[in-house]
């Protein structure tokens, strides 16, 4: 048998005693104290941070799938380029239509920073399928005149066939932009289509331009074929241009004079890749409704967590008196409570944090979009845990601290 | 040194339990306690016995500082109850009492080292010296080959045993036991009663509340409550150590 030593505080003989200062906890103990009691009852504990999750998955999510699908846009925006404008006609003073002159894209090349230039012209024939069908009906197909440098200008693809060169520029061949070719229910190259009273063939298909949708809904012949079978009047409807980035808003400001000296009013500028960055913006804000439902899936999920350590604190007075016998202090009990209350809902944050993010990879991959969870969503996700667990602790654990310690002694 | 803090010059060195006119009245007024004078000095052990009712579980709340009396002087290992908060009374729990009690109250699921280590939790001990301490405790008490067990492996002997390691761990100068041996057939009970008389003979004063004659008998100081008074008491002192053994030996 071990003999006994004088530890801590203990003065054995002399009357006088130390004062008596309750020990401090270590944070350690603490967590430790508090995953003990958590892990006594893994199906509550499982159940009510089930509730927390759900809330914090969903928040994530929604911030997760909204910020990938900026991403995407913006990646879009960057492989697109943001150095385009086009130009187009206006009003006259007098409100009828403008017309472009024919000089137009010429003139544009003359601008220093302008790398390329090109322009498309509308006519006023439709495309159809078979001569059978009714002029009228265009399916909202618009048969424009172009050059062999759009494709360039437009960093467009084939999606099969080829782009006019000069050559069919000046034949009956027609080059489908890629909505054209869905609604004419044409994909190959060969097919004819019957264009104001003559047949065209099909040389080529375009994959979509986004940003020239207006291209995708098009039939393209070259200028030469427009004015003799088409009678096309030569003049531009749409200039594209490219410059270099830094130098676009100079070329905004200077491209109605150059295009239209005379009345550079009537030149309307845009720059396509504004309704692009625009819809980005859009995406980046978050879909309200979704994040509410999340926000009321967490409170709800914090009412479970207090219900839960309310029942835990009825449950557990033994313990608590326990502890109490064994020396803890009100403080210590009610820090005990808290600390499982704080565990459990961070649990629970960290579940739906990492839920949450993997539906968004789930979601943005079936899309094809670039993963993006930021992570001041997923901090903000379990700090929000944070402040929930504390609010439904707070009860709960002043409860616990008013349990009187002679209950450990009565009854088994 | 404050005056709520301020000792009791005038303490006797060798009491450890001082109770003067001690009442308990519960709401309801019941009165358990009627004034209850106490001395126990250091190194006794101490029997309280009585009918049901008697008032040993309250007298026992009131010295382990559980319980605050309804009046009357409490004074234990040198402190002034009375002038002590709750944080201090705490703090007096965690270094000067051990308790066991009639249910083990371990902790479902925990190792019996673990159990026995949350004897030092409030004590400012660091986890590893906590579980050093704890498996001497468990040797101390003959469990040194059940550390790792938890509660439901255990047999009710054992359980208690690995509770009065749990009360021991911290070496507290008193050990408060209210009918330890109530919820053990006489065998286990037998066990734990060894380990007390142990822990007695070296050096901890032990008072214990039983219904049981035997231990009554064991034990060399007998103090018999009834209606909430004390109406026998072989006198302080009488439960020492050496007084124990001399009547061992004469056995
Ligand atoms: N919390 C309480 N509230 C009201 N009355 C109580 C309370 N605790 C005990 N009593 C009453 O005080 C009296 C003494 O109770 P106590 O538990 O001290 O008796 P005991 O001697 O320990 O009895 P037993 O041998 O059955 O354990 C009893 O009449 C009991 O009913
Ligand atoms: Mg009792």
């Amino acid at each position: 048998m071990n003999g006994r030593t004088g530890r801590d505080g203990r003065t054995g003989q002399g009357g006088r005693r130390p004062r008596l200062v309750p020990a401090r906890m270590s944070g350690r103990d603490v967590v430790r104290v508090g995953m003990t009691g958590l892990r006594a009852r893994p199906t509550r504990v499982f159940l009510s941070a089930l509730g927390i999750a759900i809330g914090i998955a969903t928040m994530v999510a929604v911030i997760g799938i909204s910020a990938s699908s900026k991403e995407q846009l913006l990646h879009q925006l960057d492989t697109l380029g943001t150095n385009m404008l086009t130009a187009q006609p206006g009003r006259t003073l007098f409100g009828e239509d403008a017309k472009l002159p024919t000089s137009s894209v010429e003139m544009t090349r003359r601008i220093g920073p302008v790398t390329e230039a090109s322009a498309t012209g509308r006519t006023d024939a439709s495309v159809r399928r078979t001569n059978y069908i009714d002029k009228a009906n265009t399916s909202g197909i618009a048969v424009q005149a172009t050059g062999a440098d759009l494709l360039h200008t437009l960093d467009g693809s084939m999606r099969t066939g080829v782009w006019l060169d000069s050559a069919t520029q000046r034949y009956p061949a027609v080059v489908l932009g890629a909505e054209s070719a869905r609604r004419l229910g044409v994909q190959k190259v060969g097919r004819q289509v019957w264009i104001g009273d003559r047949w065209f063939t099909v040389v080529g298909v375009l994959n979509p331009l986004p940003l020239a949708p207006e291209v995708d809904r098009s039939a393209l012949v070259g200028w030469d074929a427009a004015a003799r079978y088409l009678g096309f009047d030569g003049h531009p409807t749409t200039i594209y241009e490219r410059s270099a980035d830094t130098a676009v808003r100079d070329v905004r400001s200077v491209l109605p004079r150059t295009i239209n000296p005379r009345n550079p009013e009537q030149v309307e500028v845009s720059r396509p890749s504004d309704a692009l960055a625009a819809k980005a913006a859009a995406a980046g804000a978050f879909t309200n409704l979704l994040l509410g439902l999340g926000a009321v899936a967490l409170l709800v999920g914090g009412v479970g967590v207090a219900n839960t350590m309310v029942i835990s604190v009825l449950e557990r007075r033994r313990e608590i008196g326990l502890r109490r016998s064994l020396g803890a202090t009100r403080g210590q009990v009610r820090t005990q409570f808290l600390a499982e209350s704080l565990l459990l809902s961070a649990l629970g944050g960290v579940v739906g944090a990492v839920l949450g993010a993997a539906a968004t990879f789930a979601f943005a991959s079936y899309r094809g979009w670039p993963p993006v969870v930021p992570s001041w969503a997923l901090f903000g996700g379990i700090g929000a845990t944070l402040v929930i667990g504390t609010i439904a602790g707070i009860y709960p654990a002043a409860r616990a601290a008013r349990v009187s310690p002679t209950v450990a002694l009565t009854t088994a | 040194m404050t005056p709520e803090n301020a000792p009791r010059e005038d303490a006797e060195d060798s009491a450890i339990i001082e109770l003067g006119g001690v009442t308990k009245v519960y709401p309801g007024d019941v009165q358990a306690l009627r004034g209850v004078d106490l001395l126990v000095e250091r190194g006794e052990l101490a029997a309280i016995v009585g009918p049901s009712g008697s008032g040993k579980s309250t007298m026992l709340h009131v010295v382990g500082t559980l319980d605050r009396p309804s009046g009357g002087t409490v004074s234990i290992a040198g402190y002034d109850v009375a002038e002590l908060s709750d944080r201090e009374l705490s703090a007096l729990r965690a270094r000067h009492i051990g308790f066991v009690f009639q249910g083990f109250h371990l902790a479902v699921g925990v190792s019996a080292l673990d159990n026995v280590a949350d004897g030092l939790l409030y004590r400012g001990v660091p986890l590893r010296t906590r579980r050093e301490l704890a498996r001497a405790a468990l040797e101390r008490v003959g469990l040194g080959h059940r550390v790792g067990h938890r509660p439901h492996q255990m047999s009710g002997g054992e359980q208690q045993r690995v509770a009065v390691a749990r009360a021991v761990v911290g070496e507290p100068e008193l050990l408060l036991a209210d009918e330890p041996t109530g919820n053990l057939d006489t065998r286990s009970g037998a066990e734990v009663l060894e380990v007390l008389r142990d822990l007695h003979r070296a050096g901890t004063t032990i008072v214990v509340i039983t219904h049981d004659m035997e231990i009554a008998e064991w034990a060399a100081r007998r103090v018999r409550v009834r209606d909430g008074l004390i109406v026998s008491d072989d006198g302080p002192g009488t439960g020492r150590q050496a007084l124990a053994e001399l009547r061992g030996a004469a056995r």
